[in-house]
């Protein structure tokens, strides 16, 4: 890995789910987003408030991707999810499923593991 | 309102022309569509060009002015990003420049160079598109996305891998007669189902391939035309442009495309026309799913209803409104920069009765074109008409 400067808010939110406290930003008329943002693009409001995300979320839809990008080729396959939280929703790497067993309403639990292909941080969703 | 007017277009074969840089593409495009129109090249007034992988697949960024070199115009040049809609954005911009009176003779095109970059490279330069942070690190690939909203559509409204496969097939068709068109090769819903997975739901043959290719049109105002004499009969008489999130996952509902909705009504009320008078539509099918979310979008279907149109024929040359009459993005190819034009170039030469289709859409009036972005962050929808 390169000597690469911290992208700011995503690695702290990274930090923040590794430490099993994760959190979404969310205005005062509850749309949640991930940080960071100083504006809530959907009502314009800037009263925005780190809020933690809940225990667990729902498989809203997911992809068993068999060609990858070369960030990625070590991983192949690997199931890619957006997974529903509510107010907010996260994209992330499904494991621990057999692909076959994955389906959309199943719930799952969020962590942080590492690319197998070159060891970078990824958000990573396991069966709940 | 007096429309631009479609006066000249070109296209390069789309296809692998791995050896062949960009320039050199962009120049026999652009060359093309300055013969074809009969304008004297000294009276062009701008070149507005799209691009999206430049800087990655041929380390060349700042490439209007390069391309308008490689075509012998001294004039400003401007490069569109909006990824797979870079040139779509160009055409917008060029018509309500012409439409202002702030010029009357622009050079519009686009033009990518990608299968020099391979597959893995390529794959890696059109996943750029999506969220760097919240989506690439998370493995998503552009064929992943539209998996992504696939899998939710099938969840929404139902639908099948057989119905995504019947529009390869009839794409395929639509291609067999195009000398442009990249994959000219007749298949079946057997041969799309028997594919390798690129990512599931989504075949190989759901997916349009890596394309090299550059594509020009030369739009005059109306007055410009009249004028010369140029002669022109199609002109672009409505104008749309729509916005999304960048990230899938922030879309309120993944199995929509409501920037492309946006853009369609937008463009269908500056044309003065509804969905019900389009006969003709070229559409952004990057993915087989991307062509039923767009003919959604477009108003030609029912939310829900797109994904039964290539099964049942609606949708064919010989079907009630034809969508994608060159092959589209799917077997035609898909040079990302170049492909707004290239709808453009497509549905004029429909338009004016210059077609291997003219005998199942000869009488065609009113088509309309259809770009998006990344998993449709952006669209351009343009109206265009025979208007003599």
């Amino acid at each position: 890995m390169s000597d690469k400067a911290r992208d700011g808010a995503f690695d702290d939110w990274l930090d923040a789910i590794e430490d099993d406290s994760g959190y979404y930003v969310e205005c005062e008329n509850g749309h949640g987003w991930l940080p960071p943002r100083r504006v809530c693009p959907d009502c314009g409001s800037r009263d925005l408030s780190e809020t933690p995300l809940p225990d667990a979320g729902e498989v809203a839809t997911f992809t068993e991707v068999s060609v990858a990008t070369p960030q990625f080729s070590a991983d192949t396959p690997y199931v890619t999810a957006i997974v529903d939280y509510g107010p907010v929703r996260v994209t992330g790497l499904l494991r621990g499923a057999d692909p076959d067993d994955v389906d959309v309403g199943m719930p799952v639990g969020i962590g942080v593991g590492e690319r197998e292909t070159t060891g970078d941080r990824a958000v990573v969703f396991r069966p709940r | 309102m007096s429309h631009p007017r479609v006066t000249g277009v070109g296209l390069t074969p789309f296809g692998e022309h791995s050896e062949r840089t960009g320039r050199d593409l962009f120049a026999e495009a652009g060359l093309a569509a300055l013969d074809d129109s009969g304008v004297d090249p000294d009276d062009v007034e701008a070149l507005f060009y799209g691009n999206f992988m430049g800087e990655l697949a041929e380390h060349q960024g700042h490439q209007a002015p390069l391309m308008a070199e490689a075509v012998g115009l001294d004039v400003p040049a401007t490069r569109y990003e909006a990824a797979c809609a870079s040139s779509g954005a160009a055409v917008r911009e060029a018509v309500r420049h012409l439409r202002s009176g702030e010029a009357d003779v622009i050079l519009v095109g686009g033009s990518e160079r990608m299968t020099n970059i391979g597959t893995a490279g390529a794959t890696d330069a059109l996943s750029i598109a999506a969220d760097d942070l919240y989506e690439i690190r998370a493995g998503m690939t552009f064929p992943g996305a539209y998996a992504l909203m696939a899998r939710a559509y099938f969840r929404e409204f139902g639908g099948s891998r057989e119905d995504l496969a019947a529009v390869a097939v009839k794409n395929h068709d639509h291609a067999l007669p195009n000398e442009h068109a990249q994959l000219r090769k007749e298949i079946t819903v057997e041969d799309a189902l028997g594919a390798p997975m690129v990512a599931d739901p989504l075949g190989l043959y759901d997916a349009c391939p890596i394309t090299d290719g550059a594509s020009a049109a030369v739009l005059t105002s109306a007055e410009y035309a009249a004028e010369h004499g140029l002669g022109a009969s199609v002109a672009v008489t409505g104008t749309g442009q729509g916005g999304d999130n960048l990230a899938l996952h922030d879309r309120e509902n993944l199995a929509r495309s409501p920037a492309a909705s946006e853009a369609a009504e937008e463009a269908y009320a500056d044309a003065g026309v509804a969905p019900d008078d389009v006969d003709i539509a070229e559409v952004h099918d990057c993915f087989t799913i991307a062509e039923v979310l767009a003919i959604e979008s477009l108003g030609l279907c029912e939310p829900g209803e797109g994904i039964a149109a290539a099964r049942d024929g609606k949708t064919h040359a010989t079907g009630e409104t034809p969508v994608n009459l060159s092959g589209g993005l799917k077997a035609k190819g898909h040079p990302v920069g170049a492909t707004g034009v290239a709808q453009v170039v497509s549905l004029t030469k429909v338009l004016e009765g210059e077609s291997a289709w003219a005998d199942d859409v000869g009488d065609a009036r009113v088509g309309v074109a259809h770009n998006a972005g990344g998993t449709v962050a952006s669209a351009t929808v343009h109206v265009l008409e025979v208007v003599a």
